[in-house]
């Protein structure tokens, strides 16, 4: 939050304003006191983040709409943590590349010590405190699969591959309290042909407004002009999901083109419908007589992405209720869509200072959790852009405040 | 050449680059690349020109080796650039100059040190006197020499830059306005005039190293080790380069205009602006290399190294001598001194077209177009 602009936020995001999107997205699912103390605590992050070498850019282009309320980091998370690790190791904190934790040794409710597994073998280490920033599960394929049977093999995990969830699993087994509901995941719709693992930003499409979205039978399944892309961006991944070998492909024509943000794949081009068809496996009697009932379908309005505009379709299931256009100028681009897992929701309980909550309601004395390990305290649904990072640079904060203050007292 | 693979490797970095867009304030590199859906030969070539090595998108990129995009924004446009003084170079036949860069550089210095040594045999008079230079090779001989060459230089690097303009930056004239029907379209001449602005701007922004200072610190020689020094040493190469030639040139009106003959006192102006750029140009091209040899290797083409060295060895031995045949001009040595000194400043020019020497020149072209771009961005 903001109350007055800065170098890189425009106009102000108010302490009330944050704190109804969350209450919002949240839909109640959310501690509505550390909810508070996040929103507050934002204020001073930009301050804080670049003092240890951070630096901050305005928002960037083809995202304009998200300058009132998202800094970006320049050069991304990576430059921001590069720039971390380098403000560690001048303050003489050593850091262990290549060393996972597999397990902890918790007495009582009270940490050991953990055994840590690098490439020469694992060691038994002994420690005053724990701070736990091990993140959620999104890339334990064999975890997933317990939720979402088969279907888990088409996701693909858009961060890192090291997000396995072992420390959370553990905590839990240890008695930990856990908070968000652990078969829920926020997953957007990302090219299928991205990288299973850490494909990051570049796999996403925006395209879904701009056209319609079809699934393996050629069939459309849902409003593609429902909402503004942002609002609307993260049920794309549990829709498809849902759909026959949880893939979809989005259809556009040339007179998008330049619309969206560019896309890392190229997209399949085609002359005419039934070309395309073929080129994305999709049967072509199919997928002519979708667009051709979508267009007909379209009802007369003027065109506007940036606002709700009046372009809609009538008669159709389900109708694209905004941005409808026929679908008649070739070159015809298709895009093929997988799930694309953000993170998971499944978290540990804290309180205030970042403490676990252990099964008898205490916190735990030495164990302390931050970012997306226990980011389902204040986000137990949905999503608000950035809010990842406060979490985590809030907690990260105050976390590491108290387990210095306990091992130093 | 800039070979085909090259084309679709710098195409898939600027794909995926253009679609992730994290980078965007570190340089004019990615708001260049974002004006753009498509990544033609020309577009690569004129954004590797934009590009300075500063290598903070490297460290920054999460699609950087070991990711399998592989994305290694510095070294990839590093590679087109060097293709690009291979393909712009004139005559073209030369282009392979850049690739044979040490070998052709040891050829052109003794070539430059034979041509002294017989002009010298041929010309000099019987015992040259302390600080006589022109006893050794004569006036009218040393300029007719360096005339020849420098304007040989000025014609292979002023055609090499307009081949390169050209192909980056094809004219667009804007279609004759209805309403003057009878002339071009005033338009035109408004752009005109909006452009001579705007060059000015990239023009500071070459002279400055501007994109090496700009996104809040300095530039990179490794993860997170920054540091202005390899500005500063370019400053010292670049400015002390261009006091060297202020010297030449003050000496020609000496010569010239006011009749005055070399040598020139030490306090005299010629001397004052050489020993200076001559510091500069030692001082400079030594922090450079310095600099080269502990900066990360992933941020260079290792196939450059070669063109790099040896213009900084030229650079090098060109004040070197200089400072050291104005120190001793006044004894024995001062003949041959003199020979080495105009031999390895005739090789210093002769390579100028053909070597490292060129990258200003596109960066300079590069950054004009950038800044005129500027109204697509606004």
């Amino acid at each position: 939050m903001h109350d007055a602009p800065t170098d890189v936020l425009t106009d102000t995001y108010s302490e009330v304003e944050y704190f109804g999107d969350l209450m919002r997205v949240t839909e109640g699912r959310t501690n509505e006191q550390l909810t508070r103390m996040v929103v507050r605590a934002s204020a001073d992050c930009p301050a804080w983040l670049r003092r240890f070498g951070a630096r901050l850019q305005p928002s960037l282009r083809g995202t304009l709409h998200l300058g009132r309320t998202n800094a970006f980091f320049l050069g991304g998370g990576k430059a921001l943590m590069n720039s971390y690790y380098a403000a560690a190791e001048r303050r003489g904190v050593s850091v262990h590349y290549d060393t996972e934790v597999v397990s902890l040794d918790i007495v009582d409710g009270r940490f050991c010590g953990a055994t840590v597994r690098r490439p020469g073998g694992d060691t038994a280490i002994r420690a005053r405190t724990l701070v736990l920033a091990s993140g959620g599960f999104e890339s334990n394929l064999e975890w997933l699969k317990e939720i979402w049977g088969d279907a888990a093999d088409n996701f693909i995990i858009r961060g890192t591959p090291y997000n396995r969830g072992t420390m959370l699993k553990q905590m839990i087994a240890c008695g930990a309290q856990s908070i968000g509901d652990p078969t829920e995941c926020h997953a957007i719709a990302v090219d299928a042909r991205a990288p299973k693992f850490d494909g990051g930003i570049v796999t996403r499409l925006d395209s879904v407004p701009f056209g319609i979205v079809v699934n393996a039978r050629g069939e459309r399944f849902y409003d593609e002009g429902e909402d503004f892309w942002p609002k609307r961006y993260a049920i794309w991944g549990r829709l498809i999901a849902r759909q026959p070998d949880q893939i979809a492909y989005s259809i556009v024509d040339a007179k998008t083109s330049g619309a969206f943000m560019p896309s890392v794949f190229p997209p399949m081009v085609a002359t005419s419908i039934r070309e395309l068809a073929v080129l994305l496996g999709l049967g072509a009697d199919t997928l002519e007589a979708t667009v051709a009932a979508f267009n007909r379908g379209v009802r007369p309005g003027s065109f506007d992405h940036t606002v709700l505009d009046g372009c809609r379709t009538e008669g159709l299931a389900p109708d694209k209720t905004h941005w409808a256009q026929p679908i008649d100028t070739p070159p015809f681009w298709g895009y093929p869509l997988r799930p694309g897992i953000t993170f998971t929701y499944l978290g540990l309980k804290v309180d205030e200072r970042a403490r676990v909550l252990m099964a008898d309601g205490q916190p735990a004395a030495n164990i302390f959790a931050a970012g997306e390990i226990m980011a389902g305290n204040i986000l137990g649904k949905g999503y608000v852009g950035g809010v990842g990072m406060t979490i985590g640079t809030v907690f990260g904060r105050i976390a590491g405040r108290e387990a210095a203050s306990h091992v130093g007292g | 050449m800039l070979a085909a693979d090259l084309v679709r490797q710098g195409q898939h970095v600027m794909t995926v680059c253009n679609s992730c867009r994290y980078c965007e304030a570190y340089c004019p590199v990615f708001p260049a690349m974002e004006d753009r859906l498509t990544f033609a030969k020309r577009d690569l070539t004129y954004l590797a020109n934009l590009c300075h090595n500063c290598g903070e998108c490297l460290y920054a990129c999460q699609y950087a080796p070991p990711h399998e995009f592989g994305i290694n924004v510095p070294r990839t446009l590093a590679e087109i650039r060097v293709a690009s003084y291979e393909e712009y170079c004139w005559p073209p036949a030369l282009g392979g100059a850049f690739r044979r860069q040490p070998l052709l550089t040891a050829l052109s210095l003794a070539a430059g040190l034979a041509l002294l040594i017989l002009l010298a045999r041929a010309f000099s008079g019987d015992e040259p006197g302390p600080g006589d230079f022109y006893g050794v090779v004569p006036h009218h001989v040393m300029v007719t020499l360096f005339s020849v060459v420098a304007l040989f230089v000025v014609v292979a690097l002023a055609m090499a830059c307009a081949r390169f303009w050209r192909d980056v930056s094809p004219s667009v004239r804007l279609k004759p306005d209805p309403a003057h029907k009878d002339g071009p379209n005033p338009a035109n001449r408004e752009r005109k005039a909006q452009n001579g602005k705007r060059s000015m701007q990239g023009i500071v922004d070459a002279l400055t190293l501007r994109h090496l200072h700009d996104a809040g610190a300095d530039c990179t020689d490794a993860e997170e080790r920054r540091g202005p020094w390899r500005r500063w040493l370019h400053h010292c190469t670049f400015y002390g380069f261009a006091l060297c030639f202020a010297s030449t040139s003050v000496a020609a009106v000496y010569h010239l205009l006011l009749g005055w003959r070399a040598p020139y006192a030490y306090t005299s102006l010629p001397v004052v602006l050489g020993t200076a750029g001559g510091l500069g140009l030692l001082v400079g091209p030594a922090g450079l290399l310095a600099i080269r040899q502990v900066r990360d290797e992933a941020l260079a083409d290792p196939a450059q190294r070669g063109l790099d060295l040896s213009f900084i060895a030229m650079l090098f031995v060109t004040s070197f001598t200089g400072l050291v045949l104005m120190a001793l001009r006044d004894g024995r040595f001062m003949p041959p001194l003199l020979v080495v000194h105009l031999a390895s400043v005739l090789a210093l020019f002769l390579m100028l077209p053909y070597g490292k020497f060129v990258h200003g020149i596109y960066r300079m072209a590069a950054l004009i177009k950038f800044a005129r771009e500027s109204d697509r961005r606004t």
